[in-house]
């Protein structure tokens, strides 16, 4: 059975016993992603841990990941990890901004440092969790740096002061403008399009094949 | 230091009377902390009652950064993350965009990334194993083993020019060929380092203080491992056989020959055995590595991901100009999204790439496996002595750049 098809009954399993519950699905590059409503994703963890078919016994991670241009500008990502079937799977929240997050720690104790982390960089809320602290930025720091609006520089950086004595902060000076270099360009070589007259170009299935050296020095 | 005590001074302790736990603060300097560790400890006496780690200290916003970053750009702050093996996260990061490109490495360049990711591992772990014997007490093995790792990191040096971050894996193979006749070096060095884990093991396996200091200290069950997301050797030490080398394999490791270390106690000691056990087995792989290497490129023949080399660039204009492309712009990777992990030495590193079809990564979560287990940290501590809490973190293979990104 290939992995592709083993995800397709998986998925169907799934969504068998959480019919209500799982909003859509995707298999793509042998990757099993399920979209779940933020209120129900106590209930798809717990079955994906539980149930004998899945046993999706490992959280391996959550994330967030930061769309503004979205209603629901972020997405809350779990990994899971089942041993027995030795497949991942993926399952994601689409939360608006002052929307809470069930917590999972009552599933997972892993959890409560990965949602420690999103609340931190993304500023998305947790709740019922017992201890959402800051956790990987400064002691007092404003703002939620992964999302997309906070800039790269940050907005404040310190020093030592020579006068006083300890570290102070001070908002950020650049000595010189940050340079964001965008070389993005719509190069031909990369998109496969297709230039009028040019359909010999199309031959080779991406870029441009030599065929009688090879290449890193190497014959 | 004893106190005179006034006699009016006693204090009165009836049923009512609350005692504080002493709250202690342990770091960011201290030597056992592996880095910027600080811990909060509440103490009952000389017992944690609550361990509560601050981590952040190294934060470096490498996530953020590497969104502003192309491809190429992004691969330096991978062996930024756990130092201690630079080249095994590059790994994870290379196999990750070459899934969304839809590419595969040429065969030599497979073998390449799978003997230096076993030789970081070996490197990994002597760092951890002496580190953490000094932790409790023992200073030879740390002398006897920076040596052996010297050894292994002049091969780095050879390979890309650098001891530690190494910058070498690409997406799509290695940035260049091993020079030659470092592989008959390297081939020598297997032979001979077994000695070093040999006498390592002399001074440790039996010592009475080390096992006094390990054994059944910071004991995580099977079902506590799996829940607090254990993985590496801090899983196999707690008796549950997984290794993504075995059960997911990437790259040549379907191909290679090597047993996987379970320890049964899950304690400090059992984690101490299988990472030496693990070493012996890396070992096995670089030879079979070294001894079954193809010939051939080792990067893929698509100018649009791969630079042409430098020879060629002279007399062809078509090289010049994707060279220029690549430097520049960089590589267009297709919309998609993956997660790619890797057994690193300290665990599973994964990384959730999002793509949106730029030179730049839209999203790139890293998950380090270090992160995971120093947020066990409390519950394993719990109930144990002060000087316990040492040997757990030595024993969880701590490195704050992974943890803090």
């Amino acid at each position: 059975m290939s992995k592709t098809e083993a995800f397709t009954d998986l998925a169907d399993h799934i969504r068998d016993e959480l019919e209500d519950i799982i909003l859509n699905h995707s298999i793509d590059d042998e990757e099993l992603c399920l979209i779940v409503a933020p209120e129900n994703i106590c209930a798809t963890l717990q079955f994906l841990k539980s149930d004998k078919d899945c046993r999706f016994t490992q959280l391996i991670s959550i994330c967030g990941a930061d769309y503004p241009s979205r209603e629901k500008r972020f997405d809350i990502v779990y990994h899971m990890l089942s041993m027995t079937l030795n497949q991942r799977i993926r399952i994601k929240l689409h939360v608006g901004e002052n929307e809470l997050v069930p917590t999972a720690t009552k599933i997972f104790s892993a959890a409560g440092w990965y949602e420690r982390e999103t609340w931190d960089l993304y500023g998305i809320y947790f709740d019922g969790h017992e201890d959402l602290r800051r956790l990987l930025t400064d002691y007092g720091f404003h703002g939620h740096p992964l999302r997309k609006d906070f800039p790269l520089t940050g907005y404040v950086e310190l020093r030592y002061d020579e006068e006083q004595q300890r570290v102070v902060y001070e908002p950020v000076k650049l000595t010189q403008a940050y340079r964001s270099f965008d070389y993005l360009s719509p190069w031909e070589g990369m998109t496969d399009i297709q230039l009028p007259g040019d359909e010999k170009g199309t031959i080779p299935e991406r870029g441009w094949k030599q065929s009688d050296k090879t290449v890193g020095g190497q014959k | 230091m004893v106190h005179s005590v006034h006699t009016e001074e006693v204090i009165e302790v009836s049923a009512q009377t609350q005692i504080k736990p002493m709250t202690m603060n342990f770091g960011p300097q201290h030597p056992a902390a592996h880095g910027v560790l600080r811990l909060v400890l509440e103490m009952e006496g000389e017992i944690v009652e609550r361990s509560d780690p601050h981590i952040g200290l190294l934060h470096r916003g490498t996530e953020k950064l590497i969104e502003h970053k192309t491809y190429t750009q992004a691969i330096p702050y991978f062996d930024r993350l756990d130092y201690v093996a630079p080249m095994n996260q590059e790994h994870a990061f290379a196999l990750g965009v070459e899934k969304l490109l839809g590419i595969t490495p040429p065969r030599r360049a497979q073998y390449i990334r799978v003997l230096f990711c076993e030789l970081g591992r070996i490197l990994n772990h002597i760092l951890n194993i002496t580190t953490f014997a000094l932790d409790v007490g023992a200073i030879t093995p740390a002398l006897w083993g920076f040596e052996e790792r010297e050894k292994g990191m002049r091969f780095y040096d050879a390979v890309c020019g650098a001891r530690l971050h190494a910058n070498y894996f690409r997406p799509g193979g290695v940035a260049m060929d091993m020079p030659a006749g470092l592989a008959e070096e390297m081939l020598e060095w297997t032979e001979s380092c077994p000695k070093t884990l040999d006498d390592l093991e002399t001074l440790l396996t039996d010592n009475r203080i080390f096992k006094q200091r390990t054994v059944d200290i910071g004991v995580a069950s099977t079902e506590e491992a799996l829940d607090w997301g254990f993985t590496g050797p801090m899983l196999r030490g707690s008796d549950v056989a997984w290794d993504l080398r075995k059960s997911q394999p990437y790259d040549v490791y379907e191909e290679m020959n090597f047993d996987v270390p379970v320890g049964k106690t899950g304690d400090c000691y059992a984690r101490y055995l299988v990472r030496v056990a693990e070493m012996r087995e890396s070992l096995k792989i670089m030879r079979q590595c070294l001894k079954s290497m193809p010939d051939g490129p080792v990067k893929v023949n698509d100018y649009k991901v791969s630079p042409p080399p430098r020879a060629e660039m002279k007399d062809s204009m078509e090289a010049l100009i994707h060279h220029f492309k690549l430097y520049t712009e960089g590589y267009h990777v297709p919309a998609g999204e993956t997660y790619t992990a890797v057994e690193a030495p300290k665990g599973e590193f994964g990384v959730y790439l999002v793509a949106d079809g730029t030179n730049k990564p839209y999203r790139c979560h890293i998950r380090a496996p270090g992160f995971a287990h120093l947020q066990a940290l409390d519950f394993i501590s719990k109930g144990h002595m002060l000087a316990d809490v040492v040997s757990n973190i030595g024993s969880m293979d701590i490195v704050f750049g992974e943890i803090d990104r």
